[in-house]
């Protein structure tokens, strides 16, 4: 499995550390309710399809938005995450 | 021949010669085939080991017998099929331990329960040590253990060298400076679990129906009232989703949104060899461990494959990890030629440890979270669900496996990493 960083282009799925859904992306306020932050947290749509998670670039720290297929393992798209997380 | 209910063949030594002499004519299938019924009790979505051990304990202790088992393949068909068959009890935390202790004392009366030969081997069980620490740790653990009333035994050096000689004892990198044995671990054949927990269970009454896909979950003001299959619908008064590394699919059917990730974790098996590893050798610090099944074959796997994925294969990255682990370990594994190789689909929950417990969906129960160790807990995880169902109250060794601990705080993290999905 190969991923594109935005700043390196192709490279090693062994370069990367997986982090998780991009749910982490969509952090509650502060005031939000307890169920807010346990589906923040814990609770996964884990579809058996197209996803997208989060990968972090090991050797020049970028992070990754990673749209890719569970069940075939290719991937569709690769942009970054700087500028879009508030 | 199908066989008709009650039509009950008992499997002894003295069968075998018998049938052996009859030219082996008196063989019949082990269940029925039956379609199914417009309406059950109870439901259970996932032929695997712990949906069949759900339906076969329903109908031991609780007399329930109306109930059907869906399965969209055939029984058995995944990860009861495709794992690495080990048996132990060593958990450290309350919640955990006793559940493991308790499906141990499963496994060590199921082949006269079952009448069948599950191959259940209590070869032992080392978990090596590496460090001052980790010794502390593992003394800890074996503590645990025997607080439980299970077995535990540290050994020293030379004490593993006794058992497994074969071990690289100079390597510099991961020196071995112990073991934590477990007599009572093991091994067992895992088809022969999933096939006699579905022939008993077909003996006391229940419909084991494959090629049977659930495809929606009806659910009247807040109660289930049955479900949508493959093979039409089947109203039940109660539904269990026991179905591993689906789980999340399946519990979207009811409008619920686990907290499970799926991974892939990935095995392999060597050509057959004469018998060399005579034990379980788990290899924490390389996420190795092997074991040799009574064919021959080296079995052995690592750690998941760390993302997200249903593909039931896996990437090279990992398959080269284990195989330098091995290496490192013990060289002489080195000329044995791996056969295959294969992934499963693990249903991971954020602190490593199983749910066993109602969905917010009156009369809809949940069974998943197994992550990396769901074979061992085969017995265990159908009675404690059984007794659920049945009961309406948890068992008691199952106690804290709720669905709501992420949420309350009442985690069950075994390995003391955190409660984070890419943790465990």
């Amino acid at each position: 499995m190969r991923i594109t960083c935005p700043c390196c282009g192709s490279r090693d799925r062994r370069e990367f550390t997986y982090y998780g859904s991009d749910d982490y992306l969509r952090r509650p306020d502060a005031d939000a309710a307890a169920q807010a932050w346990d589906d923040y947290l814990h609770n996964r749509d884990n579809p058996a399809g197209e996803t997208r998670d989060l990968w972090y670039h090991d050797p020049c720290g970028t992070w990754v938005k990673v749209t890719r297929d569970t069940v075939t393992h290719a991937i569709h798209a690769c942009e970054p995450v700087a500028g879009e997380a508030g | 021949m199908v066989p008709e209910r009650g039509d009950v063949m008992r499997y002894s030594g003295f069968r075998v010669l018998l049938e052996g002499l009859r030219g082996n004519r008196g063989w019949r299938p082990a269940w029925r085939k039956p379609d199914p019924k417009p309406a059950y009790d109870v439901v259970i979505i996932g032929g695997g080991g712990h949906g069949l051990s759900t339906a076969y304990y329903l109908a031991k202790n609780h007399g329930i017998t109306n109930v059907a088992v869906l399965e969209k393949g055939w029984l058995g068909s995944g990860n009861i099929g495709r794992n690495t068959t080990i048996v132990r009890a060593n958990y450290f935390l309350p919640g955990n331990s006793e559940f493991y202790s308790h499906s141990l004392k499963l496994w060590e009366k199921l082949e006269r329960d079952l009448n069948y030969n599950v191959m259940h081997s209590q070869r032992g069980l080392i978990n090596l040590f590496h460090s001052d620490g980790q010794r502390d740790a593992f003394a800890r653990r074996g503590n645990a253990m025997l607080a439980q009333g299970d077995d535990a035994v540290l050994l020293d050096r030379e004490g593993v060298r006794e058992l497994l000689p074969y071990l690289d004892f100079d390597q510099t990198r991961f020196p071995i400076y112990g073991g934590l044995y477990h007599p009572r671990g093991g091994t067992a054949r895992h088809d022969a679990v999933a096939w006699g927990y579905a022939r008993a269970a077909d003996q006391r009454g229940v419909d084991l129906i494959e090629n049977c896909e659930v495809t929606g979950i009806d659910i009247d003001q807040g109660r289930v009232t049955g479900v949508q299959t493959s093979r039409g619908a089947i109203r039940a008064k109660k539904v269990a989703i026991v179905v591993a590394g689906r789980s999340s699919q399946v519990a979207a059917m009811a409008g619920l949104r686990l907290p499970i990730e799926s991974h892939i974790l990935q095995a392999f098996v060597t050509e057959g060899l004469k018998p060399c590893i005579d034990h379980v050798v788990s290899f924490g610090m390389g996420h190795f461990y092997i074991s040799q099944s009574d064919k021959g074959g080296l079995v052995f796997g690592g750690d998941l494959d760390f993302y997200a994925s249903y593909a039931a294969r896996g990437n090279l990255p990992m398959v080269e990890h284990v195989m330098e682990a091995g290496m490192t370990l013990m060289p002489m594994i080195g000329r044995a030629k791996v056969l295959r190789s294969w992934g499963g689909i693990m249903d991971m929950s954020p602190d490593g440890s199983p749910i066993i417990d109602r969905s917010p969906v009156d009369g809809l129960f949940i069974n998943c979270g197994w992550n990396y160790g769901g074979f061992k807990a085969v017995p265990a995880s159908g009675r404690c669900l059984a007794h659920l169902m049945a009961t309406g109250a948890p068992h008691k060794v199952a106690a804290r496996f709720r669905l709501d601990r992420f949420a309350t705080g009442h985690l069950l993290d075994e390995e003391g990493t955190g409660s984070q999905h890419n943790l465990h």
